[in-house]
């Protein structure tokens, strides 16, 4: 009894932070837009009975998502959120993983700091970083500065408002969760290990190929999956940063929602995209479960 | 066969043998913390050479020297007459086994034994057949498919010897190989050790603070202390004839009986307290009349009887404190007048037999003139 009271509440919690919401959020993609409130029609009216159950359910249909595939719009979106994804996920994994390593082979003394030195950025709020982004990017912005300052460029470099601003506003937002489990996964490294490798005749460069990167691929895994996931659903950095040249399914949804109110077709590119994220969240899910086994 | 007929192994005796590893004035510091200090030795070829000492002694300091983890602060280490400082590890004929074992976690048995083999660039047939030959030497090719973390800590200890031997090192260093297992298997590896050290013909250099494992495999020991070498003996003679109270302590169980000396003839009276009578000893070293000595007699060399024996010059009176029965031996504290607790010990060659002496009993306990050792200082 008391083990499955236990099992109950993250089930009920799950039921009821994500399992309602969704079904509300599927049976919203199969109404109709509507001039009224909410905007969309059918509504339940539970006041006629079963009737006005069936007369409810047989008003809903696929139309939304049918409507979805017929324009590319959509489907250019979601590539593109695909592609600056995995694109950012590689660049904050080519930029984390250094700085993990680094932060393991510092002196005891010094890790909490520069633990402390990572997350400090979530101190502030993302907005206020994101806009932070503008002022130094922008035409008159600090990097053009320093650099036609230095005589590197004449001309400001046109960053903000391109894809190029949206990558480094991912990187930057998302390294922490790109360098804590890595951080994780190396700090757990056996040091007599590498001193195996090197005994057994590796140079230290060969060492860490063979021995600490491997080790390392949960961690690595772990904060690819956490950076990509979140990435793919972003809005508030392509919006900020990336002008209207970025097109990122995020932002669709946002204009389809606030702009268009049209809110049946929002919850049907929400549908798709959990869809989608579905697949890297089950691998991720396998990829912890693994870890743990090895582990035991 | 004879003993005399039969070779004896004790290249340390003979002057023309070269020694594979020589330490010349080797100094280590850490900060000014001293590890090492001043030391000088020679371990020669096919050796099984233990490092003995407490923790914190230096011994681990001396086997990552050799092992290039650490260079010396001062002094030079030569192997094969070759100065090693300026060799990186991954250079050396040296090979290492871990205290943790360090086994790739990642890897399997098979490819754990390979690493080093395949980092020489061994390939094919030749690499197969010498793993082979790993797993069979140390009973493993049941589990070489399996990962680490899916076989015994016995095994996992074997998979890690097999590994730093697969490369056929000239010298194998163990740091404590044995601490992490229960002692039965404990036992039996440090056969299995020895064993596999006559086959290969490698010289081993071991580190360890288990005496009994010390006395067990290796051909000298080294007993360390405070980065210097106290005594470097076979186990016989580190048993019986230790040079100081620290390795007579350190090894095994001990009596330490401290008094003045009165050399009489070729032997030496100790005088060692108020009531009782001076012990007799004899000795290589003179003593002058007056000087503080320690006599060390081992538990097992002390006997204990009911009636006074007659034959020996030394017999003193005491009544039993505490009777620790130990299966196959028993051993007797027993307290002398003058308040000094001595340990005797005597095997239970009966079994279930009538205990003759219980607590409280007054005693005999005699020894011969030869027993113990006396010690300066």
């Amino acid at each position: 009894m008391r083990r499955f009271a236990l099992i109950a509440i993250p089930y009920f919690w799950l039921l009821a932070l994500f399992l309602v919401p969704f079904a509300i959020v599927f049976k919203i993609s199969l109404s109709d837009i509507a001039l009224s409130i909410p905007p969309y029609l059918p509504q339940l009216d539970l006041a006629k009975g079963w009737e006005g159950f069936t007369k409810f359910l047989g008003a809903l249909d696929f139309e939304n998502f049918e409507f979805l595939m017929m324009d590319d719009l959509y489907y250019k979106a979601y590539l593109s959120s695909l592609k600056i994804a995995a694109v950012s996920t590689f660049f904050t994994l080519l930029i984390g993983y250094p700085i993990a390593y680094a932060m393991t082979r510092a002196s005891e003394e010094w890790r909490p700091t520069l633990l402390m030195l990572v997350i400090l950025p979530f101190w502030t709020s993302f907005l206020i970083r994101v806009y932070a982004w503008i002022g130094i990017l922008g035409q008159e912005g600090f990097l053009n500065q320093t650099l036609m300052f230095l005589g590197l460029t004449s001309e400001p470099l046109i960053i903000l408002n391109t894809p190029i601003a949206v990558y480094i506003g991912i990187v930057y937002t998302y390294l922490p969760f790109m360098i804590l489990p890595i951080y994780s996964a190396l700090e757990k490294l056996d040091d007599s290990l590498l001193e195996a490798a090197e005994d057994l005749g590796c140079s230290r460069i060969k060492a860490f190929w063979l021995v600490t990167f491997p080790l390392s691929r949960g961690g690595i895994i772990a904060g690819c999956f956490l950076v990509f996931i979140p990435t793919l659903g972003e809005f508030v950095i392509p919006s900020l940063l990336g002008g209207s040249n970025t097109l990122m399914i995020g932002k669709v949804l946002w204009d389809e929602f606030f702009s268009n109110r049209d809110w049946p077709l929002a919850s049907a590119v929400a549908v798709i995209l959990l869809l989608i994220l579905i697949i890297p969240i089950i691998l991720f899910q396998r990829n912890e479960q693994k870890q743990r086994e090895s582990e035991g | 066969m004879t003993e005399a007929l039969r070779p004896v192994f004790a290249p340390w005796n003979d002057p023309d043998e070269k020694p594979l590893i020589q330490f010349k004035n080797v100094t280590k510091r850490f900060g000014d913390f001293t590890a090492i200090d001043d030391l000088t030795i020679d371990i020669f070829e096919r050796e099984f050479f233990a490092l003995l000492g407490p923790s914190g002694c230096g011994k681990t300091t001396l086997m990552r020297m050799l092992a290039g983890f650490e260079t010396p602060t001062e002094g030079t280490i030569l192997l094969s007459g070759q100065d090693i400082a300026p060799i990186q590890p991954n250079k050396r004929a040296v090979n290492m086994m871990f205290q943790s074992y360090a086994l790739f976690p990642h890897l399997s048995v098979w490819e754990n034994i390979a690493f080093g083999l395949k980092r020489e660039g061994m390939k094919g047939d030749a690499l197969n057949s010498r793993v082979d030959e790993m797993l069979r030497l140390t009973r493993l090719e049941r589990f070489a498919k399996r990962k680490p973390h899916q076989i015994s800590g016995g095994q996992r200890q074997r998979v890690a010897l097999a590994r730093s031997l697969a490369k056929a090192p000239k010298l194998l260093l163990l740091d404590e190989p044995l601490g992490a297992l229960d002692k039965k298997l404990r036992q039996d590896t440090q056969f299995e050790l020895m064993d596999i050290q006559e086959k290969t013909g490698t010289t081993f250099v071991i580190v360890t603070h288990d005496q009994e494992e010390a006395m067990t495999v290796a051909s000298r020991i080294a007993v360390m202390d405070e980065g210097r070498m106290i005594q470097v003996d076979t186990p016989a003679r580190i048993y019986e004839a230790p040079n100081t109270v620290y390795v007579a302590d350190f090894i095994g169980d001990v009596n330490i009986i401290e008094g003045r000396a009165t050399p009489s003839g070729e032997h030496v009276q100790i005088a060692w307290g108020e009531g009782v009578s001076d012990i007799t000893g004899t000795t290589d070293t003179s003593f002058e009349k007056g000087d503080k000595v320690h006599f060390a007699i081992r538990p097992e060399k002390v006997s204990v009887n009911v009636e006074k024996p007659d034959d020996t010059p030394n017999a003193f009176q005491g009544k039993v404190l505490d009777i620790a029965y130990l299966g196959n031996l028993s051993t007797y504290h027993v307290e002398m007048p003058n308040g000094q607790i001595i340990k005797a010990q005597s095997a239970n060659t009966r079994r279930l037999s009538r205990r003759a002496i219980t607590w409280d009993d007054t005693v005999w306990i005699s020894f011969t003139a030869t027993a113990g050792v006396l010690l300066k200082g």
